[in-house]
């Protein structure tokens, strides 16, 4: 697989604790920034309950020693380190993330 | 063989507990009660008589009916005083000339208000407070007064004088001693008490003997006082202290204390055979003990012998938790300190109004007595550690300082005897409550209906609640109220936490309290209090994720990631040039729109990228955001009201207006809903409403904590008659209260069928004002009022906010996933089905 690095946006453009959404290569991919930690992980912003882009907008923490974000639709979660949903058996698409001299970039 | 025949002279509190306890045991069917009343009704709970003049009714008040006594064969004669005992021939005779036979004599006669021998103290408007008839006659004095005295500063007094007051009344209490309460008070509490008291209005005097009533100048009465001084009152009510009702036995030559009161033994037997004497007109060695509790173990006692039995009374616990005027009073064992060699500890806050002191024994390690007053919170474990001579905890000022968590510092349950008495007035055991448990019971209403506990005077509520948590904790059922797995407590814990310590971020709060890294479920609910207390702006960045996708983008959001824009259309009233615009807001781009079950018009399909340019043109055009998406004041619905309608009383809308105005913006544990009708037909459904207001010829009346929704409730009348000022008093005090104390997501519905002490509480809270807060709610809420910000009006007026309404961060582009069909000349998202043929994404038409 290639994976292209893609700048995304400054990393103080990312709140900690929240996340946002970028357009890679045609895919919506939710970036989020954790509280505590400060570090990076992009999913795919789709939340294929609710069958919509929002993931991105949901809220971080932790469930025992995952850290996931609940969706905001109807707050299924899922961990952010692999995609994995918690309550149903389904694993959303995961991608690359870094920073780069406090600029984020993306591989999708 | 034929039933023995117990005749059971006084059929009070006492006297009808013997007989619900004879009819109820398994000796019942050997014997044959019958008894006789003075009274035109059957026992009824003197305890609580002062809630007459709250408007419970005789019914309200009755121990039993008589249907009750019919089924159990239990005779009785009603309005018949028993006037003279023949013990040759074992009968008691009547006033009506009635006689009947006895094997077994039991006078329950309780005792008689003492009216002080002064001159003049026996005119019209000079009153008692015993009986419903007492009730009956102040009531209809008190309409014909506007000035009102109580002599006697004591319990009973102070109910008094709660009653006068509640009856509009300027209300005075006049006192012999030098202090309120001087049985069961010490000098601080007392002065605490009185200051506290004198605070609502009541005017207390004190070391003043009256020597005559004669006829007032301004009002109808002045009563002179030894010390030359004079007080003019319209009626006066003699609360002096009780005297035991010894009067038949004297005539019949029992023996009688030197003070009055029927003596009896261990057994409750008085000097002849066969006769018991019970409750307030008992005196068992020298005492006479003026309280039910004792009077109920006398009744057990006495039935006890009567069975076979070997029962015995040795004294009674005195100890005493009161609301007085809303003031929480209470005394535990030697309130004085008159055990030899005690030594004390005292807490006195001035600024809460709190003074405790506990007397502990010379050697520091056992509890003697405690009086408490302002805060009667630790009454039962204080008692507890008393009655049963437990070892004091090593540092016993744990047991009055003030501390965030109060039971977790007092001992634990664990180590009371499972005999020790919880609920003094029922007589139920810890053991008792514990074994109901372990038969199902989990909460307190199950709890009650089992074993009686804590159905009289109450003073054992708190108690009963821990033993009950303590014993499921031991059976293993949770009993936590954690908000979620990354913070230990409750909402109401956090929100003192956070009180306390001034917390003014999650994650420091997390730091301290809490593990893990939070989630969807503490988060909104750490905001929700940070930002009822400090009352930041939303959108601080370090708020943000704390947040709703709701809460952050000020809409709700819709299925298929969009959002709706309510702007806040004060009780539904609207000009037709703010019509216009949201028609022309809709149009320019392309929303959905539907007047809402609450009176106003909501916008939906809104693009994130759309929504500051939505609100720019509202808030140009003079709207505000209308809270649809927060946990918050929602809408205040009204009906038309007098102003056009034909029937209508008050102004309705105005009201309406002025209240949704008035509490916009108040963040809450859940959302708030109110309404206001312009008369009794009500039209806005305000008895569906978190606080419901109904124009009535003498005022508004006040409902509060109805419900719609998934689980309707009806509104409950909170208050009636009320001007403007004192209503918005009210609504300011419950909201507040309400916004302290609810859980997360706990409607106002809800959240008061779990409080303590029900609505009665919330009145005595809110109207009463006996947690002496309402002055702090109604200045929290000024604050809340003055920091008001239309969130949509900061919000567009900051770049950098701007900044995140943007489906993506990295281009203009608009999510390509939405997709509507046309269905009723407007769009609506497209379906599975639909999708696959895609309608075109819409894009705004720019102005
Ligand atoms: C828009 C509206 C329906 C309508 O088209 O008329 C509506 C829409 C929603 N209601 Fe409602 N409710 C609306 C009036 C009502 C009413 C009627 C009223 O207010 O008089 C009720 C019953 C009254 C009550 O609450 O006591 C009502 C009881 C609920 C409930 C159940 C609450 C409960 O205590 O049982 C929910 C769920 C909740 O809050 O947890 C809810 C939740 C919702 C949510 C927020 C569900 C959601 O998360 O998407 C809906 C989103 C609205 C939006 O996107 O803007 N809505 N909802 C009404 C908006 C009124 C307004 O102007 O703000
Ligand atoms: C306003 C008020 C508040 C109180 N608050 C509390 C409290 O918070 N906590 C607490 O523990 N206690 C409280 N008490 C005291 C409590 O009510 C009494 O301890 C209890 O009622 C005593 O019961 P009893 O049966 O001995 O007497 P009573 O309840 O007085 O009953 C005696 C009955 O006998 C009748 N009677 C008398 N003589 C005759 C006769 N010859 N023939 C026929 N009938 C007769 C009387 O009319 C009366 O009905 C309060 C009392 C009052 C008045
Ligand atoms: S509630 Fe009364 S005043 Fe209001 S519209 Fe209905 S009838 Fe008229
Ligand atoms: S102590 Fe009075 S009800 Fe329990």
């Amino acid at each position: 697989m290639t994976k292209q690095w893609q700048t995304v946006c400054k990393v103080e453009d990312v709140t900690p604790g929240t996340g946002v959404c970028a357009l890679i290569a045609g895919k919506q991919v939710a970036i989020f920034r954790t509280l505590k930690e400060k570090k990076l992980f992009a999913l795919d912003n789709f939340d294929p309950f609710g069958k919509a882009n929002v993931l991105s907008r949901g809220i971080q923490g932790s469930i025992g020693d995952d850290l996931v974000v609940a969706s905001p639709l109807y707050k299924q979660h899922f961990v952010l380190s692999t995609g994995k949903c918690l309550e149903e058996d389904v694993t959303i698409p995961v991608y690359h993330v870094r920073e780069v001299d406090g600029v984020v970039e993306v591989a999708a | 063989m034929s039933k023995q025949r117990i005749v059971v002279v006084g059929n009070g509190m006492v006297g009808h507990k013997f007989i619900d306890n004879l009819v109820t045991s398994e000796h019942a069917s050997r014997y044959q009660v019958i008894t006789f009343s003075e009274e035109p009704r059957l026992a009824y709970d003197r305890v609580q008589l002062s809630k007459y003049f709250a408007g419970s009714t005789a019914e309200d008040l009755a121990l039993t009916t008589e249907s009750y006594y019919q089924d159990k064969g239990v005779n009785y004669v009603l309005s018949d005083k028993v006037v003279d005992l023949d013990f040759d021939n074992k009968e008691v005779v009547t006033a009506s000339g009635r006689r009947e036979a006895y094997d077994q004599l039991v006078l329950a006669t309780g005792s008689f208000p003492f009216v002080p021998p002064i001159a003049g103290n026996d005119q019209p408007h000079c009153l008692v407070y015993r009986t419903i008839e007492d009730l009956e006659a102040i009531t209809a004095s008190a309409q014909q007064s506007k000035v009102g005295v109580v002599v006697g500063g004591g319990l009973l007094g102070l109910e008094a004088a709660n009653a006068l007051k509640q009856a509009g009344l300027e209300t005075h209490v006049v006192e012999f001693a030098p202090r309120l309460m001087a049985v069961q008070l010490d000098e601080g509490g007392g002065k605490l008490l009185r200051s506290n008291i004198e605070a609502l209005g009541v005017r207390v005097h004190t070391q003043k003997a009256t020597t005559a009533i004669v006829a007032g100048e301004q009002y109808r009465y002045r009563m002179n006082f030894s010390d030359g001084s004079h007080l003019e009152t319209d009626m006066i009510l003699f609360s002096a202290g009780i005297r035991p009702q010894d009067e038949l036995a004297r005539k019949c030559g029992i023996d009688l204390g030197e003070r009055g009161g029927v003596v009896v033994d261990n057994h409750c037997q008085t000097s002849v055979k066969n006769v018991y004497a019970i409750g307030e007109c008992a005196l068992w060695d020298g005492r006479i003990y003026g309280l039910v509790a004792p009077g109920y173990e006398m009744a057990k006692v006495a039935l006890s012998h009567i069975t076979g039995g070997d029962q015995q009374f040795t004294g009674a616990d005195m100890s005493t938790k009161l609301k007085l005027l809303g003031v929480d009073v209470a005394s535990v064992g030697d309130a004085h300190g008159n055990t030899p060699g005690c030594k004390s500890y005292t807490y006195s806050n001035d600024v809460d109004e709190v003074y405790k002191r506990i007397i502990v024994s010379a050697d520091n390690t056992r509890l003697l007595g405690a009086v408490l007053v302002g805060d009667a919170d630790g009454y039962g474990i204080l008692q507890q550690l008393c009655v049963n001579k437990m070892d004091l905890p090593d540092d016993p000022n744990a047991l009055i300082l003030p501390s965030i968590d109060a039971s977790g510092a007092m001992m634990g349950l664990d180590s009371l005897p499972d005999t020790a008495q919880i609920c003094s007035c029922m007589d139920v055991s810890k053991g008792a409550i514990c074994c109901a448990v372990q038969n199902g019971s989990q909460t307190m209403a199950e709890i009650k209906a089992e074993t009686l506990a804590s159905t009289s005077c109450g003073g054992c509520t708190a108690l009963v609640k821990q033993v009950l948590d303590a014993e499921l904790t031991n059976l293993g059922v949770e009993v936590k109220n954690d908000i979620c797995e990354h913070f230990a407590y409750s909402r109401q814990q956090l929100s003192d936490i956070v009180r306390v310590t001034k917390v003014r971020s999650f994650e420091v709060l997390l730091d301290s309290h809490g593990k893990g890294h939070g989630c969807e479920i503490c988060k909104p609910t750490v905001g929700s209090i940070l930002a009822s207390f400090w009352n930041d702006y939303i959108l601080e960045d370090a708020h943000i994720g704390l947040q709703d996708s709701n809460d952050i983008f000020l809409g709700n959001l819709q299925k298929d990631g969009t959002y709706s824009v309510v702007p806040r259309v004060a009780a539904g009233e609207i000009t037709p040039d703010k019509l216009i615009v949201l028609g022309e807001v809709a149009k320019q781009f392309h929303l959905y729109t539907k007047v809402t079950g609450g009176q106003r018009i909501d916008l939906f399909g809104a693009q994130l990228n759309d929504l500051p340019h939505i609100w720019r043109i509202l808030v140009d055009a003079g709207f505000e955001t209308g809270h649809a998406y927060g946990k918050s004041v929602r809408t205040v619905k009204s009906c038309v009201g007098s102003t056009w309608c034909r029937y209508g009383v008050d102004d309705s809308v105005g009201l309406a207006i002025e209240i949704e105005d008035r509490y916009k913006g108040l963040r809450s544990p859940h959302k708030l809903k109110f309404a206001v009708s312009g008369c009794t037909r009500e039209c806005a459904e305000a008895q569906s409403k978190d606080v419901g207001i109904i124009a009535t010829e003498k005022g508004w009346n006040l409902y509060v904590c109805g419900n719609g929704g998934m689980r309707p409730r009806h509104a409950d009348l909170f208050a009636t008659g009320l001007d403007k000022k004192t209503l918005i008093k009210y609504v300011d005090r419950f909201l507040m209260f309400y916004v302290r104390t609810a859980d997360r997501l706990q409607r106002t519905s809800v959240w008061l069928e779990n409080l303590e002490g029900g609505l009665e509480y919330l009145r005595k809270v809110v109207i009463e004002d006996s947690l002496s807060i309402g002055v702090e709610l109604e200045a929290e809420m000024a604050h809340n009022i003055s920091n008001y910000q239309c969130e949509w009006k900061t919000t567009i007026e900051n770049p950098e906010r701007l900044k995140r309404f943007s489906h993506f961060i990295n281009t203009d582009t608009r999510d390509s996933n939405l997709a509507y069909v046309v269905e009723r000349n407007q769009i609506r998202p497209a379906n599975e089905q639909e999708r696959i043929a895609v309608v075109e994404v819409i894009e705004p038409l720019m102005a």
